[in-house]
C-alpha cells in the first residue's frame, strides 16, 4: 500500500484566496493511499520545504504530491526537496492549482472541486511512479568540424584552443573556402588572404587539429557525446609524407588546359595541381578525370620527374572511423550559376560574370595579377555595370530571400574597380541597399561620394550584346521611371547565395533539419542559433543562411563554445523521461513484435533493432530497443505501439490511464 | 428550472506549448470556466486515442486536444503524428456514435494565453449546449463495455 | 496517323487582317492530320480594349469561350492569335487561383465553372505533333531566319508556363525541324508596339525598326512570327519602320505555319503568301555549294 503525502500551498492569497485549501486537505486525506495531508502558506519557502522533508521521514512517505503552482515553475525545486527527504525525486508530482485553477476561476465550490480533482489525478499518478535515475552518458571529447572555410577554421581553432582535439574535414584539396578566393574584404578593404592565410597555417600546425583535406564524411552514427564518424579520405595519388610541395609535377604535367576552379575558370591548371599557392596543405592532387595516365594508361611524367618519388598511381581511397563527441557543420554556400539568368544571356556572354569571378579579377593573386581585364578579350573595361539581387528576392525565378552579402560586396567591387581603372565608370543597379552593420553604410556612402560609383535604383530587364559591347536595359525608378540603356564593357551579377548542392544529402546523413532552401535549420531562430535540433550537432556560417565574414566568425566561435561547454562536463546527465521497450523472460523476450512502427514515428532515430539470439547465435526474435542517449521523451512511439510493449517513463500508460480513471 | 448542466471536460495538452499557454492564462489572470481538467503529456504525439475513449467512458462530456502549432513542435513532428492519427480516429469516433462536436482539436502556443481561455470557454459552451453525454451509459446498460 | 482533335478559337484577327495566318494554319493542320474544331458561337476574347477597361469582363469573356469549348467536348483549345491566347490563358489562370474572381464570373455567367479546357498557342500545338513534321518535309526550308516571339506568347511565365520566358526556343526548334537556320539575336521578345499600330503608328515604326535592324544585322533573311499583331506591325508598317532605318530592308515576315507549309510543299496560294505587304522572296542561292579548294 502506498504512503502518499499531499502538501497544499496557499501561495499567500494566490491560491487560498480562491480555493478552500482546508477542504482540499480534508478531501486529500480521504483519497486512497494518502496517509498525510497538510496545507501551508508558502510551500516553496524554506520552512515549507523543511516541512516536506520532515514529513517524508516521519510519516515514511513513498510518494509526494505538492499542490501549488505550475510544475514548469517549481517541479525541480520540490523534486530536489523530496530527494533530500530520502525518496526518489521522480516520485514527487505537482498538482497545478494556481495557474490552472485559482488564478483563472472565480472563488467558489466549483473551483475548490476542481482543485480536489487535480490533486486526485496526481495522487493516482504518483502511486504509479517508479524510481528513476537520471541518464548518464559518457562524452568523447573530440570534435568533428565539417568544412574548411573560415567558419570551420575558426570553430576548429577555438575548440582546439579550449583543449579538445578536432578533426577538420574539407572536401576540396585545400582549406580556405570561399574566403581564400576573395580579393579584399568589406568594410575595411583589407586583403582577404592576408588575414586568412595565418589562420590556415595555424590550423595546419595546431597539435590538437587533425586535418583531413580532400575528404568527405560518409556516415555519422550515434548520438551526442558518442558519434561515430566514417571519413573517406580520397586518394590524392601522392604520398603526402614524401611530397615536399616543390611544384615540379604541375610544371611538367602535359595536360595544362583545365579550367582552374580556384580562379573560377579564368585561368587554366594542370591535371596534377595545388589549388593555389598558399594552399594548406601545400600538396598536389591528381585530377583523375583529366590525367592522361588515367585516360590512356600512358604518361606518368610526374612520377618520372618527382624529386622525392612521391607519386602513387596505385593509391586508393581510405576509410577511417573516428569516435567524436560533437559535430560542427560549416559547409558553406554556393552562388547561383550565371546560366540561370536567361535575361542576362544564360551565360553565353563571356563578359557577363558573377561576383566570385570579379573577386579573382580584382585579386592580386588572380589570373590578371589584379589588373582589371575583361575575360573575352583582355581589354580594360571602361564601363562596368553591376546588377545587384541577381536571383535574390525574386519569387518567380530565383529565391525569395535576401542574400545579405551582395549589397556590401557590390559596393566593394564598384569601389575596387574605380580604384583600379581611373576614368572608368561603375554603375550599380539595385533594388534596395541593405547595409546594416558596423561601418557598412559608411562604406557604401564612400563608394558613391568619394569614388563616384553611380547607383541606379531599378531592375535590369535584359543584357544583350551589340557591336562587341553589352547593352544593359533597365529602368531608373527614381528619375521618372524612365527606361535606361547603358552600353557596358563588362557586367557583374551579384548572384544569389544558395545552399550547397549536396546540403540536403548531408542533412539527411546527419539527421539535421533543413529549410525549404536546403539551408540547415537552427534549433531556435533566436535563442538557439548555433544548435541544430539534433543534440550534439552545431552550425557555423553560411550553411545555415547567407552570412558575411564577421557574422560567420562570430557564429563559429559560438558553436565552438557550445562544443567546449559540452566537453567541459565529465558526462552527460539527462532527465530519465524516455521511452523503454519491455523485456520479458524467454520464450517471449518482449511483447514487442518487431513491427517497427515506432521506428518510423520517432523523430530522433532513437529506436534501434535488437536481435535476440540463442547460445548458438541464431536470431530468435528482432525487437525494438530505445537508445537512451537519443530519446527525447516525446512518447510518439508509445501511442504508435500496437502491443503496448513500449512505454514512456514518467508518463506511462498506467499512469495516464490511472489519472483518467479518476476523473 | 433545474440546475444548469455543468459538463466535465478533459483536456489532453502537450507540456511545451499548450500547458505553458495555459500557465500564461493563469499568470495573465484571464478567467475561464472551471469545467476543464488538464492531463499533462510531453507531446500530443503521446496521445493514444484510447485515452480519449477512456475519458468519455469515465464520464467526460467533452474532450480538448491541444498542442504546439504545426512546425513548432518541441519534438519536431509529434503534433503531426497526433493530427494524422486524429484524422483517422475521428471517423472511428463518428462510427461508434460519439458526437464529434464533443471533441475540440486545436493548437495553442505558449504565447497564446488568451486563446486557451477562449478555447476552453467555447468547448465548454458547445458541450453544455449538447447536454450530458449519455450514450456511453446506454451502451454500458446494453452490456457493451 | 490518328487525328489530333483540338478546339479552334479564330478570334477577330484570323478572320480579318490575318487571313493568311488562318489559311496557312488550316492547310498545315490538314497536312498534319490535326482536326481543328471551331468553337461554336465563340465570342470576343476581350483583348486590347476589353481587358483595359473592366477586369471582370476581361475574365468573363474568355471563360465564356472556354465553357462553350467544354460543352462541345473539347479538352484543349488552340488560339492562334497571341493576344487571344494570352487572354484565354490569363482568364484560366485567374479562375484557378482566385476563388473571388471565380465566384464573380460564375455569377455573371450564371453557371458553375469546373475544370476548363487547356489553352494552347500555335507553337505548343505544333510542338505536340512535331515528330509528324520532319517525315513530311518535301522541300527543305533552307533560309536563315529570326524567330520573333513577341511579348504575349511566353509571358507572364506563371500564366503561360510555356517555353523559356526570357529566351524562348520552341519556334526555333520547329524551324530547325523543317531545315531552316535560326539566328541568335537580341529582340526575340521585345515589344513591337502592338495596337499602337492604329493610334500611334510612329511608335510602331520606332520599335519595329530596332527589331528589324538587329535581325538584318545578323543576316536574317526573314522574320518568323506566330502572332497576327507582330506580323502586321512588321509587315504592314514596314514603311514607317524603314523611315527610321538607315538602310531600308525588304526581308519578308512569315507566319510559322507558312514556313512549315512551304517545307511540306503546300501550294503558295493555300498558304496566303500573296497577301503580304512585303513580298515573300528570298535572296537567290548558289545552285551548288562552292567546291572545296
Amino acid at each position: 500500500m502506498s504512503r502518499i503525502g499531499v502538501f497544499i500551498c496557499h501561495c499567500g492569497e494566490n491560491i487560498a484566496g480562491t480555493v478552500d485549501v482546508a477542504a482540499v486537505t480534508k478531501a486529500a486525506l480521504d483519497m486512497p493511499g494518502v496517509v498525510h495531508a497538510v496545507d501551508y502558506k508558502y510551500m516553496c519557502s524554506d520552512p515549507g520545504q523543511t516541512m516536506l522533508k520532515d514529513a517524508i521521514v516521519e510519516k515514511k512517505l513513498d510518494g509526494v504530491v505538492v499542490a501549488a503552482c505550475s510544475p514548469r515553475m517549481h517541479e525541480p525545486t520540490f523534486r530536489r526537496t523530496a530527494e533530500e527527504g530520502g525518496i526518489n525525486p521522480y516520485q514527487c508530482e505537482m498538482a497545478n492549482i494556481r495557474e490552472h485553477c485559482s488564478w483563472v476561476h472565480e472563488k467558489g465550490a466549483a473551483t475548490t472541486a476542481k482543485a480536489i480533482d487535480l490533486v486526485r489525478f496526481q495522487v493516482e499518478k504518483v502511486k504509479r511512479d517508479h524510481p528513476l535515475v537520471p541518464i548518464r552518458v559518457p562524452i568523447t571529447k573530440k570534435a568533428l568540424v565539417l568544412g574548411g572555410g573560415i567558419a570551420g577554421i575558426q570553430a576548429a581553432l577555438d575548440i582546439a584552443n579550449a583543449g579538445s582535439p578536432v578533426l577538420l574535414v574539407e572536401k576540396s584539396p585545400s582549406i580556405g573556402g570561399h574566403m581564400s578566393q576573395l580579393s579584399e574584404t568589406f568594410p575595411t578593404l583589407d586583403c582577404s588572404q592576408c588575414i586568412l592565410t595565418p589562420r590556415m597555417v595555424e590550423v595546419a600546425r595546431h597539435p590538437l587539429i587533425t586535418l583531413y583535406t580532400y575528404s568527405e564524411l560518409e556516415k555519422l552514427d550515434g548520438f551526442i557525446g558518442n558519434f561515430k564518424a566514417t571519413i573517406r579520405k580520397k586518394a590524392r595519388k601522392i604520398d603526402e609524407k614524401l611530397c615536399n610541395g616543390c611544384g615540379v609535377c604541375q610544371q611538367k604535367c602535359p595536360v595544362k588546359k583545365i579550367p582552374d576552379e580556384f580562379n573560377e575558370g579564368l585561368s587554366n591548371r594542370a591535371a596534377i595541381y595545388v589549388p593555389f599557392p598558399q594552399a594548406v596543405p601545400n600538396k598536389p592532387v591528381i585530377d583523375l578525370a583529366n590525367c592522361t595516365y588515367y585516360k590512356t594508361g600512358k604518361c606518368k611524367a610526374c612520377e618520372k620527374l618527382c624529386p622525392t618519388k612521391a607519386i602513387r598511381f596505385d593509391q586508393e581511397d581510405q576509410i577511417e572511423v573516428h569516435d567524436v563527441g560533437a559535430v560542427v557543420l560549416a559547409t558553406g554556400f554556393k552562388t547561383m550559376p550565371v546560366n540561370n539568368f536567361s535575361e542576362y544571356g544564360y551565360g553565353k556572354y563571356k563578359d557577363v560574370i558573377d561576383g566570385m569571378k570579379f573577386e579573382r579579377l580584382a585579386s592580386a593573386s588572380g589570373p590578371t595579377g589584379g589588373a582589371m581585364k575583361r575575360p573575352s578579350d583582355g581589354k580594360t573595361p571602361q564601363h562596368v555595370v553591376f546588377i545587384a539581387c541577381a536571383g535574390s528576392r525574386d519569387r518567380l525565378k530565383g529565391v525569395p530571400y535576401c542574400s545579405k552579402i551582395c549589397c556590401m560586396y557590390t559596393a566593394k567591387h564598384a569601389m575596387l574597380y574605380q580604384h583600379k581603372v581611373h576614368g572608368g565608370q561603375a554603375t550599380v543597379f539595385y533594388m534596395d541597399v541593405r547595409a546594416a552593420g558596423k561601418n557598412y553604410d559608411e562604406f557604401v556612402r564612400r563608394a558613391v561620394e568619394e569614388d563616384g560609383v553611380k547607383y541606379v535604383r531599378g531592375r535590369v530587364s535584359r543584357v544583350y550584346e551589340d557591336d562587341g559591347q553589352l547593352v544593359v536595359k533597365g529602368v531608373d525608378t527614381l528619375l521618372g521611371a524612365e527606361p535606361v540603356e547603358i552600353r557596358a564593357d563588362m557586367v557583374v551579377l551579384a548572384t544569389a547565395v544558395q545552399a550547397q548542392n549536396d546540403a540536403e544529402e548531408l542533412a539527411q546523413t546527419l539527421h539535421v533539419a533543413y529549410d525549404p532552401y536546403k539551408f540547415f535549420a537552427e534549433a531556435h531562430p533566436k535563442l538557439r542559433p548555433v544548435e541544430t535540433n539534433t543534440a550534439g550537432i552545431f552550425l557555423a556560417g553560411a550553411c545555415q543562411a547567407p552570412r558575411d565574414i564577421p557574422e560567420t566568425v562570430a557564429q563559429a566561435s559560438g558553436a565552438a563554445v557550445k562544443v567546449a561547454g559540452l566537453f567541459s562536463q565529465p558526462e552527460l546527465t539527462r532527465e530519465p523521461i524516455i521511452a523503454v521497450v519491455d523485456r520479458q523472460p524467454p520464450p517471449v523476450f518482449s511483447h514487442c513484435v518487431g513491427c517497427f512502427l515506432c521506428k518510423a514515428a520517432c523523430p530522433y532515430q532513437a529506436i534501434e533493432e535488437e536481435q535476440i539470439k540463442n547460445r548458438n547465435g541464431d536470431v530468435l526474435k528482432v525487437v525494438a530497443r530505445v537508445n537512451p542517449g537519443l530519446c527525447q521523451g516525446c512518447g510518439t512511439c508509445v501511442s504508435t505501439c500496437r502491443t503496448k510493449a513500449i512505454d514512456l517513463q514518467g508518463f506511462s500508460n498506467e499512469q495516464v490511464f490511472a489519472e483518467l480513471m479518476s476523473i | 428550472m433545474a440546475e444548469q448542466f455543468e459538463p466535465k471536460i478533459t483536456a489532453f495538452v502537450c507540456n511545451w506549448c499548450t500547458y505553458a499557454g495555459a500557465d500564461l492564462t493563469g499568470t495573465s489572470r484571464i478567467k475561464y470556466q472551471s469545467n476543464v481538467r488538464v492531463i499533462r503529456l510531453p507531446c500530443t504525439g503521446r496521445i493514444d486515442f484510447m485515452m480519449v475513449l477512456t475519458a468519455f467512458s469515465r464520464g467526460s462530456d467533452g474532450v480538448i486536444i491541444s498542442g504546439c502549432h504545426p512546425n513548432d513542435c518541441h519534438y519536431t513532428s509529434g503534433n503531426y503524428h497526433a493530427r494524422r492519427r486524429w484524422m483517422v480516429f475521428r471517423d472511428l469516433l463518428d462510427f461508434v456514435g460519439i458526437d464529434l462536436r464533443r471533441v475540440t482539436f486545436s493548437w495553442v502556443s505558449a504565447a497564446e494565453g488568451a486563446k486557451w481561455a477562449e478555447l476552453v470557454n467555447e468547448a465548454t459552451n458547445n458541450v453544455r449546449a449538447l447536454g450530458p453525454y449519455k450514450e456511453i451509459q446506454q451502451l454500458a446498460a446494453a452490456g457493451i463495455d | 496517323m490518328t487525328d489530333v482533335r483540338v478546339g479552334y478559337y479564330p478570334g477577330c484577327s484570323l478572320q480579318g487582317s490575318s487571313r493568311d495566318f488562318a489559311e496557312s494554319l488550316h492547310a498545315v493542320a490538314k497536312a498534319l492530320s490535326i482536326d481543328l474544331v471551331e468553337i461554336p458561337e465563340w465570342n470576343c476574347c476581350g483583348a486590347s480594349s476589353g481587358h483595359m477597361l473592366d477586369h471582370l469582363l476581361s475574365v468573363a469573356l474568355p471563360v465564356n469561350v472556354l465553357l462553350k469549348a467544354k460543352k462541345a467536348g473539347l479538352p484543349q483549345v488552340m488560339a492562334p492569335c497571341a493576344a487571344c491566347y494570352n487572354r484565354l490563358a490569363t482568364a484560366s489562370h485567374e479562375i484557378a487561383t482566385s476563388p473571388a474572381t471565380k465566384a464573380q464570373v460564375e455569377s455573371v455567367l450564371q453557371t458553375s465553372i469546373d475544370k476548363l479546357p487547356r489553352v494552347l498557342n500555335v507553337i505548343e500545338l505544333l510542338a505536340q505533333v512535331s515528330e509528324r513534321i520532319a517525315p513530311k518535309v518535301t522541300k527543305k526550308f533552307e533560309q536563315t531566319v529570326a524567330c520573333y516571339y513577341g511579348c504575349l506568347l511566353v509571358r507572364p511565365a506563371k500564366v503561360t508556363g510555356f517555353d523559356r520566358t526570357e529566351d524562348p526556343v520552341e519556334m526555333d526548334k520547329l524551324v530547325a525541324a523543317v531545315g531552316g537556320k535560326t539566328i541568335d539575336w537580341n529582340f526575340k521578345t521585345e515589344c513591337c508596339g502592338a495596337s499602337f499600330s492604329i493610334s500611334r503608328s510612329s511608335v510602331v515604326g520606332r520599335l519595329g525598326a530596332r527589331i528589324m535592324q538587329d535581325a538584318v544585322k545578323r543576316q536574317a533573311e526573314a522574320i518568323v512570327v506566330a502572332c497576327p499583331m507582330c506580323h502586321s506591325n512588321l509587315d504592314l508598317r514596314r514603311g514607317e519602320i524603314n523611315q527610321q532605318l538607315e538602310h531600308k530592308t525588304d526581308i519578308p515576315v512569315l507566319f510559322i505555319t507558312q514556313v512549315i507549309g512551304l517545307a511540306l510543299g503546300l501550294p503558295k496560294k493555300k498558304l496566303g503568301l500573296g497577301r503580304h505587304f512585303v513580298p515573300v522572296k528570298f535572296p537567290p542561292r548558289p545552285l551548288a555549294p562552292p567546291a572545296v579548294q
